[in-house]
């Protein structure tokens, strides 16, 4: 039941994307076509919830019992940039089709700031191992929800005769105010 | 020579100003803008962050060899963010808890790693020096242009101060009978007004 109650906070209450900006880059930018929106929903899925566990394992048992708390920022940074580059290693090897998919994608996800703050956030609410394993696939299932409905609305967009001044970038970012305001709806639930 | 490293200041400040000319680092623009107070912090500690950042990049560009260069410049500039995270948790203790997880969030911000990647690892140090100031700058007032907006239609008044150095006080500038539209401090109203002011200077033209 804690874990329902955490899937859906993340996903809905405080959704990454649009209650606590985090990820807004690759929101804007891989949200022009649905493709792209469902290969970079997929590939934060998959390296965010490893990363979670990671930082986690880390964070844990390395930098507190140590006292390294301070080097935080450039050990989670330097966990996620390698992780990155393992998973896209072992994917070209192992499972190509994915690794196809997933394509440039993986790259871009290291600087993406919603895997780092997520593991961050992890850290300072100081979570226990299994809900900081739930909240990091919640938040990232919330990215890919976020970003699938953007990119439906941005196709819709491309249709409509938008004032000149409006167009493009700041079209998008008044859809995601709007999208940000459904969002709304969500809050009080939990 | 002096001409050009003016020109790589001055073209940060609005030919190329983050976020409104350059689409990137969104995060903290978003974020942090619920007032012109932390728009300017934020700002501010970004700017520290580009400067010394793109300075120590442009200085070793001939050194970090050129397949691990986005490493390289990542522990760089991660080194400053704490450099960063520490002095505000020392000096300035409030806005370092406003600001919260973002503060940590400038290592992966895009516009530092951008003109690390774009400028600096192909400049001479004066005109990264140069850059990272502008561009500093330019982001800086550029959050503190949407924080205060906001905090204008969402609260009716401007409050604050930079660092303790400079404060401003200005209550009920639209009349005590004005409402405050609660939408523009919120998450859904960050966005909208960020869209509008994008808009507004894709009004005025740039050269």
């Amino acid at each position: 039941m804690e874990y329902i109650e955490i899937i859906v906070a993340t996903i809905f209450v405080n959704n990454i994307l649009l209650a606590q900006f985090l990820g807004n880059c690759p929101f804007l930018g891989t949200s022009k076509k649905m493709e792209t929106a469902l290969g970079m929903s997929m590939a934060v899925i998959f390296v965010l919830v490893m990363a979670g566990v990671m930082t986690w394992v880390i964070f844990e048992y390395l930098l507190e019992p140590y006292k390294l708390v301070y080097l935080r920022t450039i050990a989670f940074i330097l966990v996620i940039a390698s992780l990155v580059q393992f998973v896209e290693m072992f994917l070209k090897k192992s499972i190509p089709g994915l690794y196809a998919g997933l394509g440039i994608f993986l790259p871009l996800i290291t600087t993406n700031c919603a895997v780092f703050g997520a593991c961050v956030l992890n850290i300072d609410k100081e979570l226990d191992f299994l809900p900081a394993l739930v909240t990091s696939f919640g938040y990232a299932a919330g990215f890919g929800l976020a970003l699938i409905i953007f990119a439906g609305l941005r196709e819709r967009i491309l249709l409509a005769r938008v004032p000149k001044p409006l167009q493009d970038t700041s079209i998008a970012l008044i859809t995601a105010g709007v999208i940000s305001l459904s969002f709304y709806a969500f809050r009080g639930m939990v | 020579m002096a001409k050009s490293i003016a020109s790589e200041f001055t073209k940060g400040l609005w030919n190329e100003v983050p976020p409104f000319r350059l689409v990137l680092g969104l995060c903290p623009v978003l974020g942090v803008t619920t007032s012109m107070k932390n728009g300017i912090g934020m700002g501010l500690a970004t700017t520290f962050v580009l400067l010394c950042s793109n300075v120590l990049v442009s200085l070793l560009r001939k050194v970090i060899p050129a397949k691990v260069r986005i490493a390289c410049f990542i522990i760089i500039i991660a080194t400053f963010v704490i450099v960063v995270e520490q002095m505000m948790a020392a000096f300035a203790y409030g806005l370092f808890l406003d600001l919260g997880v973002f503060i940590p969030l400038i290592v992966v911000n895009c516009i530092v790693l951008g003109r690390a990647e774009a400028f600096a690892s192909k400049n001479g140090v004066f005109k990264s020096t140069a850059d990272g100031l502008g561009i500093g700058l330019g982001f800086t007032w550029a959050l503190g242009l949407l924080g205060a907006v906001r905090e204008l239609i969402g609260t009716g008044s401007l409050k604050g101060d930079v660092f303790g150095m400079i404060t401003w006080d200005f209550q009920n500038i639209f009349g005590a009978a004005f409402e405050p539209l609660g939408f523009a401090v919120q998450a859904p109203g960050a966005f909208v007004i960020l869209g509008l002011l994008l808009c507004a200077m894709n009004l005025i033209p740039s050269k």
